[in-house]
């Protein structure tokens, strides 16, 4: 089995997909004949022609309308948004019309659009190339939304989010295209190679949406995590020599919660990471759906550790960061709690 | 002769000598609010273009060539009710009968709803009062399976269609016989079988996914085509912009609609930028053919929209038509235009009423009458009346009934996810 970086597994699972589906069709700034900033669609216009893979104008509002009629039409769109921090414009027709078509209509149109997006931060990016806006989306009725934090996952879950009748937001955490990202900057990077999670099929398969995954077993404390977070807490529960139980949710809405119940209810104690910004972040429903559903497991109070609630700063960047070292701290506060 | 419209230059401000002496200030302007409510109606800034004068270019001319009927106006039916020029479509008597009959069955239909609205029935209605000609004749021009994108005020797509006005009035009352189970305000319609998108309460979103739509259908080489309505207050919105864009660069199967009704709410049309040119203009810098047309007169409507038509079947591109009407209606039944315009604004409105002018013209054919409009007149109110007594006998908004609670949480998703059924559970139902 080949080992494959994220990037090179999405652009494996639209590869597939276009040549099984007539009609997707995938469009977005810089995405066809160039393919893309992050060469996520690099040759897919070459092998699937330009009616499959084209350019589309620096216009991301309208880049989401056109799908949404592309969409009623019977269309199955794949729309790249060159950062998460550029989907702002398009939040117009994705929230207020893709994501309400099918219930506005009583059912008869409906648009299957997958909205593409890199996100986070570890790159340098400064505050326009770093967001994790995952929240905004969870929040809206009618959206799935994702974010893969390995390969294996990106190429199944992309498959599925294609596949599926609903629209559905896809981020990808850049920092991690080329590698994991244990959240020590001063380190080499590292690349997938080598990776168990790199080892991706080059035919189809599919890892089902809302279903998470547990990637490190422990009996002392929950870590509920998505995107570079899931590397970054194991990180921390290896540097801190911590039981600590991971969880990968993989698809933040719908919510995998029989996972999160279970292993909160075992181990007693929870902490919630995420890069995002806390206040009204993805962390808060989680720590209120483990108070809802484990409060009489918890023996401590469930910790959040996030990005600080100020735009992402280019030259303090790490300082921003969730590093393993806040996280580890994070678990010894949960522990002691 | 064959008149431009003056586009008014903006006359500089008199400049204003500084105080210090020094170079003139800068002023800011702001277009003003004309005429008020007390003032007499004045239509003196309308420019009044003859009917007949307009060329009819063929439909594979280069899009530039268009540019000039921008500052125009297409007009089939003279004020005597001749047809005349080159966009006279020539239509039979019997086609002509039917879309008077459609608009009319549109206007009566408006008012019965809008009375239920007062009469605390429906919650909320808008009209389309004036502008019949506009639904009515483009339905009339297109294909039964061209697909609509419309605004809330083209009703009369839905009924020149031949949509059931009871499947209408059901909407409108949200009772157990809405196809959208009660979840729109009245109005939104939506009908996948008559190529009619659903109608959203946003202003504008849908004119950029009619371009979706056309290119989706040009990529599956289709023969089918879009069109799309926007108002001119809306296109300031971005949307308006992203269409002529991506209709532009994609040369989309689709027609492109402003309709200008001189009102957005209480805002003029100056507001969104009809004093320094035409909204069919907007075309121009896109480079998109354009027409501007009577929009209160069905043969001009129709034949325009048949160019349009034939020009996007024969993969020439998108049209910008604007269709240069007046909102002889208040904007909704919330609204209260007594207090911002003159109350007969409209019946002085120089290009007259669509129905009116339809009628004379088959009078002047000889092909109707005073005695066969009246006729239909009371065909028309009593179908009207008597469809309205059966879409309330399935039940009106306030007496119910309406959709069971438990329906809310269907169609949010293709498959309802498990927190949705929790949610469910937890309403006790």
């Amino acid at each position: 089995m080949p080992a494959m970086t994220m990037v090179q597994a999405l652009n494996s699972a639209m590869d597939l997909m276009l040549a099984r589906d007539p009609d997707v069709v995938i469009f977005g700034e810089d995405v066809g004949f160039y393919g893309g900033v992050f060469r996520v669609t690099e040759g897919l216009q070459k092998k699937h022609g330009d009616q499959r893979v084209f350019d589309a104008p620096i216009a991301e509002g309208g880049m989401l309308a056109v799908a949404v009629g592309m969409g009623a039409y019977g269309l199955r769109p794949v729309v790249e948004i060159q950062f998460a921090d550029y989907i702002y414009p398009a939040t117009d027709q994705l929230i207020s019309e893709a994501a309400r078509l099918r219930y506005r209509s009583g059912g008869e149109f409906w648009a299957p659009i997958t909205v593409r997006a890199p996100c986070g931060g570890g790159i340098f990016g400064g505050q326009t190339h770093s967001q994790s806006v995952e929240a905004i989306f969870t929040h809206v009725c009618g959206l799935k939304t994702v974010i893969p934090s390995n390969p294996y996952d990106a190429k199944g879950l992309l498959i599925s989010a294609i596949e599926d009748d609903d629209p559905v937001v896809f981020f990808e955490p850049k920092r991690l295209y080329h590698g994991p990202f244990d959240g020590h900057p001063e380190r080499p990077a590292v690349p997938w190679t080598g990776h168990r999670q790199a080892e991706v099929p080059e035919g189809y398969y599919s890892v089902p949406l809302g279903k998470a995954a547990l990637v490190r077993e422990g009996a002392a404390v929950t870590v509920l995590a998505y995107g570079t977070m899931v590397h970054v807490a194991l990180a921390a529960a290896e540097e801190s020599g911590t039981d600590a139980e991971i969880i990968d949710l993989r698809t933040l809405l719908p919510l995998d919660l029989d996972t999160i119940v279970a292993s909160v209810k075992k181990t007693g104690r929870c902490v919630v990471a995420h890069e995002a910004t806390r206040t009204g972040g993805f962390g808060a429903e989680l720590a209120a759906l483990v108070q809802e559903h484990c409060f009489y497991h918890l023996e401590a109070p469930v910790v959040r550790v996030t990005g600080w609630d100020t735009p992402y700063p280019h030259a303090l960047e790490w300082a921003y960061f969730p590093g393993p070292n806040r996280v580890a701290d994070g678990i010894r506060r949960a522990l002691e709690g | 002769m064959d008149t431009a419209i003056p586009v008014s230059e903006p006359s500089p401000p008199a400049a204003s000598a500084a105080p210090d002496g020094g170079p003139p200030v800068l002023k800011l302007h702001i277009p003003a609010h004309h005429p008020a409510p007390d003032d007499p109606p004045d239509h003196s800034a309308v420019p009044r273009f003859p009917a007949g004068i307009v060329e009819r270019p063929d439909i594979a001319v280069p899009a530039h060539v268009t540019h000039p009927l921008a500052d125009k106006l297409i007009r089939a039916l003279d004020d005597d009710g001749t047809a005349i020029g080159g966009w006279d479509p020539k239509l039979d008597p019997e086609t002509l009968r039917r879309g008077l009959r459609a608009m009319m069955l549109t206007r009566a239909y408006d008012e019965r709803m809008f009375r239920q609205q007062r009469q605390g029935k429906i919650t909320f209605y808008m009209k389309c009062t004036g502008e019949e000609a506009i639904g009515v004749g483009q339905a009339f021009a297109l294909a039964p399976d061209d697909m609509l994108f419309p605004t809330y005020r083209q009703q009369g797509l839905l009924i020149a269609r031949g949509w059931p006005l009871l499947d209408m009035m059901c909407q409108c009352y949200s009772n157990p016989r809405d196809r959208l189970k009660g979840r729109q305000l009245p109005v939104l319609y939506s009908s996948k079988e008559a190529s009619f998108f659903t109608i959203s309460g946003n202003l504008g979103t849908q004119f950029p996914q009619a371009v979706g739509w056309a290119m989706a259908s040009a990529y599956k080489g289709d023969r089918r085509i879009a069109a799309g309505w926007i108002g001119e207050g809306s296109t300031a919105e971005p949307d308006f912009h992203h269409a002529l864009t991506f209709a532009s660069v994609y040369r989309a199967p689709v027609i492109l609609n402003v309709v200008n009704n001189q009102w957005a709410i209480s805002s003029h049309q100056d507001i969104a930028g009809g004093e320094a040119a035409t909204f069919a203009a907007r075309a121009i810098g896109f480079g998109l053919a354009c027409l501007r047309v009577d929009g209160n007169d069905f043969l001009a409507v129709y034949a325009a929209t048949l160019w349009a038509a034939q020009r996007a079947r024969a993969n020439r591109g998108a049209t910008l038509i604007e269709l240069f009407t007046y909102r002889a209606a208040p904007h909704s039944t919330s609204d209260e235009p007594s207090r911002y315009r003159p109350e007969d604004e409209g019946l002085n409105w120089p290009y007259g009423d669509p129905i009116e002018r339809l009628s004379r013209h088959l009078s002047v054919l000889g092909e109707w009458s005073a005695e066969r409009q009246a006729q239909l007149d009371s065909e028309i109110v009593d179908e009207v009346r008597e469809i309205g007594r059966e879409a309330e006998r399935h039940g009106t908004f306030d007496q119910g009934p309406h959709f069971s609670a438990r329906t809310m949480f269907e169609d949010v998703f293709k498959e309802m996810p498990e927190h949705l059924r929790r949610q469910r559970q937890e309403l006790g139902i």
